[in-house]
């Protein structure tokens, strides 16, 4: 009885690192951009793929692809950022107007970036085996590459936390999606600390990807269903609250690993019930404003 | 409510229409079958982007919830399309999704902008799911059979349905519910302090919207044989009369017509000749008309007339 | 006959305050003026009169019958009508046509269109906006708006008018315009609650005068009363 319930808290918690990772790299850019990045699991599509491929062809450790992949995709993500979303920001009429357009320019990539992966990797389903040892912890069993995810997304969740409320530019980052008008009356250079912010939600897909494949099977049309999770968990956490994502991927990571228990099948529409219901009693999430 | 339009065009346009529906209704007597296959379908989706814009369009209330209604219809006709004649299939299909909406409007009409828009997705998939799972785990089968209709009835039943919603489509533009949907779009706090019901507004609207969209579900339906959550809900219907719609131009009635015509004959030929690049085009074009059309293909006419127009004033 | 009235208003936003314990009373046929520092509070309470926020505590009844509670719609049909402090109006929609809206909806009968397009006609003369009819409401002057939003007020018929900081933003000349347009609306035998920093008009305009400061009500009385009190000196126009 206690190993089960260990194993789904365990599973739970792995889940969970993960949907913090990709949460927490949604909600900086919603956050300070106010842009909802519907293609955010596209980019952690590719991370994964790349890692794959990295894996099958050169042998690479998927924990090695981590730190190519990650910085790679910050960089494009800063140059979509700065070229396409810069552009219809400065011609959108309102904000709304932005949103909006920014919201279905996300759609266009979505489908880009979706379509250049099956032409890439074709549309099967692909794995691979990388540590997949097993320990056991107080009577459950585990793989060692499970473990190493977890470990691996607690340890970026936190740095990135760090990083956002110890430095000087993490807080200068605050500071701008705080007030952005201010942010600019003061010499920050608005644009680019926005493309650094869509950036670094990049990054962290870039990071979760390779993690994600390495603990699952991965499919080209895998990257919706992790936006919507991200979706769920930063609107849980509370839109714009970075610790309210950590936590809120943590707390969904839970709920699944219980969900699944009972039947695998219904986790995702527990997620979906779980938003539905949020959206309708508290919209402001946790920890949000 | 309509901008002057000059006089002479009115009984022109008119006619035009008459002449266009004229050309529709005996289509299937000279054209072959696969024609006019290839009409249903790009029907459909001109349908589901006019109901789409006759509530996302004034209201700017982006709503990704046409794949749920159009599914209920499609499993409304599953379900009672053995038992009902057709035209019973149909309007069963069309409330079933009314009440759907007026739930789903009245829970989440309080909701605004991103908000909104997740939501309704939610929904739309939630609901994909749920019936996957029961599917699966319930019944045992995936998917159901469908009565088969004949391609020139669903043809016919299409066009019915078409002319329908772009009818109350015109109307509702024309009237004060239109002009209240109108508000509520450009301020909706000062429209509820004008003594607009906004909520009431928007969920009737909303739930007439939805109306067609299962009305075209329940009769595609029995053009598709079989049918299964996937299919029937497919979030791609929430998206493409959104993307049909921008395309066009939401600010005038014929713009999302054209915008879905196009779209959805590109559609057709893309999906069979380049089956393997459509959604990369598809996301390209809908990149470049945001930047670059952001009042859709009827917003670059109505520039290059106007513009036409202004030479022409000017010399006079 | 007392037209609106507040007993112990409050509004708290978490854990903040924006009203305390506000008492009020408007009496039909009134000019009454509110002023105070920005953040006093102002807005709020015209945002719990008109229905836009909920109240934390307290009621506000109008004609008698609570109307803390209703829902914007009905507060206006009720016969409260406001402005916004950023003139809210329909900024892609013709002069014409936000006009035309109010005049649709903004009361409790039933009118026809053509009907209610007389009265947005009739509305857009009284505010001297009728050239300007067929442009679109976004490409209009500053006090072109602030006009166009009062002829939209004034299309729901109300017997209790509302204005905050109608005279923002504008020149003199337009602020003794703005002043003539409240005196004749006033002689309509409309009641006004008006929110104003533009002391000149306040002074000149209003019967009574409320002072909000930090959520709280700290004085109230007539224009030379107000202008003399210590408290408000200190607090407010000696800013």
């Amino acid at each position: 009885m206690f190993s089960t319930v260990l194993d789904v808290v365990i599973t739970g918690l792995i889940m969970g690192g993960i949907y913090a990772l990709i949460a927490v790299g949604l909600s900086l850019q919603y956050g300070v951009g106010r842009v909802l990045n519907v293609s955010h699991g596209e980019f952690i599509m590719v991370g994964a793929f790349a890692t794959w491929s990295l894996y099958t062809l050169f042998g690479l450790s998927p924990l090695l692809s981590l730190v190519i992949c990650g910085p790679v995709l910050f960089v494009i993500g800063f140059l979509i950022h700065r070229t396409l979303f810069q552009y219809l920001r400065d011609k959108s009429e309102s904000i709304g107007a932005f949103a909006d357009s920014s919201l279905l320019a996300f759609f266009g990539l979505l489908f880009i970036i979706q379509n250049l992966a099956l032409l890439i990797w074709k549309a099967d389903i692909r794995g691979y085996t990388y540590l997949d040892s097993s320990v056991s912890i107080l009577d459950a069993v585990f793989a060692v590459n499970r473990l190493v995810a977890l470990l691996f997304a607690v340890v970026i969740s936190l740095a990135f936390y760090l990083f956002l409320t110890r430095t000087r530019l993490g807080k200068a980052i605050r500071a701008a999606a705080e007030d952005p008008a201010t942010a600019q009356v003061m010499g920050v250079n608005i644009h680019r600390v926005l493309a650094i912010c869509f950036g670094l939600g990049a990054l962290m897909a870039g990071f979760a990807g390779p993690l994600i494949s390495m603990i699952y099977e991965i499919q080209p049309t895998m990257g919706l269903e992790y936006t919507i999770i991200a979706i769920i968990v930063v609107v849980l956490g509370g839109l714009g609250s970075i610790t309210g994502s950590l936590i809120g991927g943590f707390i969904l990571g839970l709920i699944g690993s219980t969900v699944t228990y009972f039947d695998a099948g219904l986790s995702l529409i527990a997620y979906y019930v779980i938003f539905i219901l949020l959206l309708l009693i508290k919209p402001t999430g946790i920890f949000g404003k | 409510m309509d901008r002057a339009a000059v006089v002479f065009k009115k009984p022109f346009s008119l006619g035009l229409l008459l002449l266009i529906l004229i050309v529709l209704i005996t289509l299937p007597l000279y054209v072959p079958p696969y024609l006019v296959i290839l009409l249903t379908t790009i029907l459909m989706y001109i349908v589901l982007t006019v109901s789409w814009t006759i509530f996302s369009g004034p209201t700017r209330y982006i709503s990704l919830a046409s794949a749920a209604f159009f599914g209920v219809g499609v499993y409304t006709s599953a379900l009672v399309g053995k038992v009902l004649p057709l035209p019973l299939v149909i309007l069963a299909g069309s409330l079933f999704s009314f009440i759907l909406a007026i739930c789903v409007g009245l829970l989440t009409l309080r909701l605004r902008g991103m908000y909104f828009i997740i939501f309704t997705f939610s929904i739309s998939e939630l609901i994909r799911n749920f019936l996957l799972w029961w599917e699966t785990t319930m019944t045992g089968t995936v998917g159901r059979w469908v009565v088969m209709v004949d391609h020139k009835v669903v043809y016919y039943v299409i066009l019915v349905i078409f002319i329908l919603a772009l009818l109350t489509a015109y109307l509702i533009r024309r009237s004060r519910l239109g002009l209240a949907l109108r508000s509520i779009g450009e301020q909706e706090e000062a429209a509820t302090h004008i003594g607009i019901n906004a909520t009431m507004v928007k969920t009737i609207t909303f739930a007439i919207s939805a109306f067609f969209m299962g009305a075209t579900g329940a009769i595609m339906a029995t053009k598709w044989k079989y049918i299964d959550p996937r299919i029937a809900f497919d979030p791609l219907l929430s998206f493409l009369p959104v993307l049909m719609a921008i395309f066009g131009g939401t600010g005038q009635l014929y713009g999302p017509v054209f915008g879905a015509a196009i779209f959805a004959y590109l559609e057709e030929i893309l999906t069979t000749r380049f089956p393997y690049y459509y959604m990369l085009l598809f996301g390209s074009i809908l990149i470049i008309v945001i930047l670059f059309l952001p009042h859709g293909i009827v917003g670059l006419v109505q520039k290059w007339w106007k513009g036409g127009l202004g030479r022409r004033n000017a010399t006079s | 006959m007392q037209l609106l009235e507040g007993k112990k208003v409050t509004k708290h936003f978490g854990g903040l305050a924006a009203l305390q314990n506000v008492d009020f009373s408007i009496h039909q046929g009134e000019v009454v003026g509110l002023i105070g520092p920005n953040g006093a509070g102002k807005t709020t309470l015209f945002n719990l009169i008109s229905g836009s926020l909920p109240t934390t505590a307290g009621e506000i009844r109008y004609k008698g019958k609570k109307i803390s509670g209703l829902k914007p719609h009905q507060i206006c049909k009720q016969g409260v009508a406001r402005t916004f402090q950023s003139a809210k109006l329909f900024a892609g929609m013709t002069v014409f046509e936000n006009a035309l809206a109010a005049s649709l909806f903004g009361t409790k009968r039933t009118i026809s269109v053509p009907d209610a397009e007389r009265e947005a006609m009739d509305l857009l003369a009284f505010v001297e906006l009728s050239s300007m009819g067929e442009m679109l409401a976004r490409d209009l002057p500053i006090a072109s708006r602030k006009r166009l939003e009062v002829a939209r007020a004034l299309a729901t018929q109300p017997d209790l008018l509302m204005f905050d900081e109608v005279m923002a933003g504008l020149n003199p000349v337009e602020v003794a315009q703005s002043m003539e347009l409240i005196t004749k609306i006033r002689n309509k035998g409309i009641t006004i609650f008006m929110i104003e920093h533009v002391m000149k008009a306040i002074m000149n305009v209003c019967d009574r005068i409320v002072v909000l400061h930090h959520g709280s009500k700290i004085a109230e009385g007539t224009p030379e009363e107000i202008a003399t009190s210590r408290t408000v000196v200190e607090v407010y126009l000696g800013e």
